[in-house]
């Protein structure tokens, strides 16, 4: 299919699902491509799929009960979190086997829950894989609306934000409230993720958060401009990855997570300065004047 | 030197400063998981001097540090910046932690870093204007980075990033200075530079404490000199200290035939 077709598609009422699913999907991407840019550069990557894990058992209670699941997914996710920093105040265990617990026990919560909703096979493979059916137009809103939150409160806490990633022992002596910051970090990464579930499903949202974020750790040694360059490569992919997924009948979330994918790889080989060409060609430009000297 | 002559040191010193140190650590006991790290600690730093804090490991250095920045709370004991209680934020205390509690991965330019000094006097929602920028360029300027401002820190060298860490606590334009283990993995020239920097800071007019297992680099650079092993066991001149070789067996644990010993009458 030709993008025009798509275009055609996009505005074919009969077809109302697909700009609201595009639209979900883009609004995600940029969100979790900004939150994702801390979630890489402090090694949170283990933190990030313990909260899109953490996030299902809300869902599940949500579409039994018939509720809001941005709603349930969010309050579960950050349930989890304040566990996770509580716990992780014990010296004796570290942070990371704390969140292996919580994680494993919230999925498994999430299971049990929706296994007593009729037909929970169908359901539970739409929150594990995603699916662009069946948005409802008040989710767009939400999802706009709790994207605009969690990027105003980013913007916000900037220099905070910052601060404690570089160094918590300092920012501690600098009077700068550390564990309420983390918990508020946790807390937009979970919406981030409560928002891109519905599309991209529980499994594949971990690819949002971190692979366009690590694309442009690749690009660039500016804060600033990776924070801008993440959620571009991102909200990119996600218009590409459903533009191929509907193109060609594949997956949603899987197709969009493997554009994100090649866009990382093609940092990888390309990047002007750590990627492997860049360097080929530096190494070449070295080289190359000693050889001229040799053949002269 | 006589046991008379060290008087005569002492009682001059203490003429000079009557009034209140600028660090004053006094019989501070602190417990960590249960376990008695620092027994009735006593130390003040006055303004105006480089005090090395010296100490085998475990010793409880870098929790003396820490108490004086007031992220721990002793059990019993007083700590005192410039006369009042220590409390993180507060005071104008500078800290300059050891080298690989920082994040070197992290995209950030050296003059970004230095203002992540001032988050926490610039309090939430509020951004860095003129003059905060301005303190940047100072802190800058003093540990001789200003060329290097716009440099991502992940590719300085080991001796830039310490006068990176010195920059960021500077920006607060501290009385107290406290650093933890600057020397560890530098070499020698680029020691010896940071130790003048150091000492320059201190009689520029703040307190400077510094914790070192670099013994010789402490007797040569330091006004003081403080051995420490759970509590303060001496402190003083570096001459008053060379000489008694006793606290330093009392200190480290070692016997008379320990190598320390030996580099100690040499030096």
């Amino acid at each position: 299919m030709n993008p025009i077709d798509f275009v055609t598609d996009l505005f074919n009422p009969d077809l109302a699902f697909l700009p609201k699913a595009l639209a979900v999907a883009v609004m995600s991407s940029l969100v979790c491509g900004v939150v994702g840019c801390y979630v890489v550069l402090r090694g949170m990557a283990f933190i990030g799929d313990a909260v899109a894990h953490a996030v299902f058992p809300g869902l599940a209670v949500a579409f039994v009960v018939s509720g809001n699941l941005v709603l349930g997914g969010t309050v579960a996710g950050v349930l989890t979190a304040i566990l996770v920093a509580l716990f992780s105040q014990n010296r004796r265990l570290k942070e990371d086997s704390v969140i292996g617990v919580f994680f494993a026990a919230s999925f498994a919560l999430g299971i049990v829950v929706i296994s007593q909703a009729p037909g929970y096979a169908g359901s539970l493979q739409q929150f594990l894989f995603g699916s662009i059916a069946g948005i409802p137009t008040s989710d767009l809103y939400v999802v706009g609306i709790t994207g605009l939150v969690v990027l105003a409160v980013m913007f916000a806490l900037h220099k905070e934000f910052v601060t404690i990633s570089l160094d918590r022992e300092s920012a501690r002596a600098l009077g700068v409230p550390v564990f309420w910051l983390d918990l508020v970090l946790y807390v937009l990464i979970t919406l981030a993720v409560v928002i891109s579930v519905q599309t991209i499903g529980n499994i594949l949202v971990l690819a949002l958060l971190i692979t366009p974020a690590a694309t442009a750790r690749l690009l660039t040694d500016r804060l600033g401009v990776m924070m801008a360059l993440a959620p571009v490569i991102g909200g990119l992919s996600a218009l590409v990855g459903v533009y191929v997924s509907w193109s060609w009948d594949l997956p949603t979330g899987g197709t969009i997570v493997l554009t994100l994918t090649a866009v990382f790889l093609a940092a990888w080989f390309g990047s002007p300065h750590q990627g492997l060409l860049g360097r080929a060609l530096e190494r070449r430009r070295r080289v190359s004047p000693g050889i001229v000297e040799v053949s002269a | 030197m006589s046991a008379a002559e060290t008087e005569l040191v002492d009682d001059r010193r203490s003429s000079v400063a009557r009034r209140t140190p600028a660090l004053r650590v006094e019989g501070v006991h602190v417990d960590l998981g249960g376990r008695p790290v620092l027994t009735g600690a006593s130390l003040s730093v006055e303004s105006g001097e480089l005090v090395g804090l010296i100490g085998p490991n475990g010793a409880g250095k870098t929790t003396l540090l820490r108490t004086a920045l007031g992220l721990l709370r002793p059990a019993s004991g007083r700590v005192e910046v410039e006369g009042r209680p220590a409390r993180p934020g507060r005071v104008p205390v500078g800290y300059v932690p050891q080298r690989h509690e920082f994040a070197w991965d992290f995209p950030t330019s050296v003059a970004g870093t230095v203002m992540t000094g001032l988050t926490g006097r610039l309090g939430l929602f509020r951004r860095a204007r003129v003059a905060d920028w301005e303190a940047v360029a100072d802190a800058l300027e003093r540990v001789r980075m200003s060329e290097l401002a716009e440099r991502p820190v992940g590719q300085l060298s080991g001796g830039q990033r310490q006068r990176v860490l010195v920059a960021r606590a500077l920006a607060l334009r501290p009385t107290v200075l406290l650093l933890d283990e600057p020397f560890t993995g530098l070499d020698m020239p680029t020691q010896e530079l940071l130790s003048g920097l150091f000492a320059d800071l201190a009689h520029e007019g703040r307190a400077v404490l510094m914790t070192t297992h670099d013994i010789l680099a402490a007797l040569d650079g330091c006004d003081r000199i403080a051995l420490l092993n759970r509590t303060v066991v001496a402190a003083g001149t570096p001459l008053q200290l060379a000489d008694d070789l006793d606290v330093w067996m009392d200190a480290f644990g070692v016997g008379p035939d320990s190598a320390l010993l030996r580099i100690l009458k040499a030096a």
